[in-house]
């Protein structure tokens, strides 16, 4: 059995406390680099994490890429969506077509 | 070009032959795999998509929610409301195997299955924002799981596109023509040697005649 975590600054992800999901609030990068290597590492499936913290961590995201658990997915946080998520689709589309065909309009 | 670490001889040419025939069935498999897995990946990436622009949208509204709520209530009162929190959701992993990428398949389980028993805190002391914030944010839930499960297909079906593509790339620019080349270079080789012995035995068939005959003296 799989958990689901969520990472974030507080504001952010503190309603997914609710729905179950495991939450982990975080303040500064290094602790977020810590707490996202353990996750990754213990039986976390999926690990939601808000664009503006995955904006700071993204080498450390980049090394989950190829595993085919835990899933990193980013979330809009409660500043706003900064475009990071879709950017993330779109650069797995640019990967895999070369260049990008589904984004372009 | 690169013929220089090719010995010019039958054996050398027959594994030639052989390694390009095994290239010429690979390049055709792979290029059918890398076909297979686009039309895949596209679909897969345009349903990404939407999930994504629902999502974001909607985790944007049970924000502006969660927002209204604190602004009625003080954090700490908030911390209280979602102390213990009465769902809980565990997640069952299988997987699925497309084109040879293994891809997880998420499959959800709440302990309460009743949508109206998510409130882990009283009325009393909340404000009503909460709830439709909480209630907003339940209601997603399974399409945040949907777009997990998709965009880390995407992700991995990605990168085993890129490596298929890189492998056809090189078996169609490099590995083939320099097979082709090795081929034409020994073929050449050998007719060369080949003609070279037989003007050498004519050579020596005249000598020879000579010696017995001596056709010239008789002149």
């Amino acid at each position: 059995m799989y958990k689901i975590a969520v990472l974030g600054d507080w504001d952010s992800i503190f309603g997914f406390a609710t729905l179950g999901l495991d939450t982990f609030p975080i303040s500064d990068p290094e602790e977020g680099a810590r707490v996202l290597k353990e996750l990754a590492e213990s039986d976390y499936g999926i690990i939601y994490i808000t664009e503006a913290l995955a904006a700071k961590l993204d080498t450390h995201i980049q090394k989950y890429a190829d595993r085919q658990l835990p899933a990193i997915i980013l979330i809009p946080g409660a500043s706003g969506n900064t475009g990071a998520g879709i950017a993330a689709v779109k650069r797995s589309v640019e990967k895999a077509v070369g260049s990008d065909i589904i984004f372009n309009n | 070009m690169a013929q220089a670490n090719v010995n010019p001889t039958r054996m050398e040419l027959t594994k030639q032959k052989k390694k390009l025939n095994t290239a010429r069935k690979g390049h055709k498999l792979l290029k059918d795999k890398r076909d297979e897995l686009m039309r895949q990946f596209l679909d897969l990436v345009r349903e990404n998509k939407a999930l994504r622009e629902e999502v974001e949208e909607g985790i944007k509204k049970a924000n502006q929610n969660f927002v209204l709520a604190g602004s009625v209530m003080s954090k700490e009162a908030v911390s209280v409301a979602f102390m213990a929190p009465k769902q809980e959701v565990s997640l069952d992993v299988s997987e699925r195997n497309v084109m040879s990428v293994d891809i997880p398949v998420f499959d959800a389980k709440m302990r309460t299955s009743d949508a109206n028993d998510i409130y882990s805190y009283g009325f009393a002391f909340t404000s009503s924002d909460l709830d439709d914030a909480v209630f907003s944010l339940s209601q997603l839930l399974p399409k945040m799981l949907k777009l997990a499960e998709s965009e880390k297909s995407c992700q991995l079906m990605a990168a085993e596109i890129e490596k298929t593509r890189r492998r056809v790339n090189a078996l169609e620019h490099v590995i083939i023509p320099r097979a082709q080349e090795n081929i034409k270079y020994i073929s050449m080789k050998l007719d060369e040697n080949e003609r070279s012995s037989q003007v050498r035995l004519m050579k020596v068939k005249d000598m020879m005649l000579e010696e017995a005959h001596h056709y010239k003296d008789r002149q």
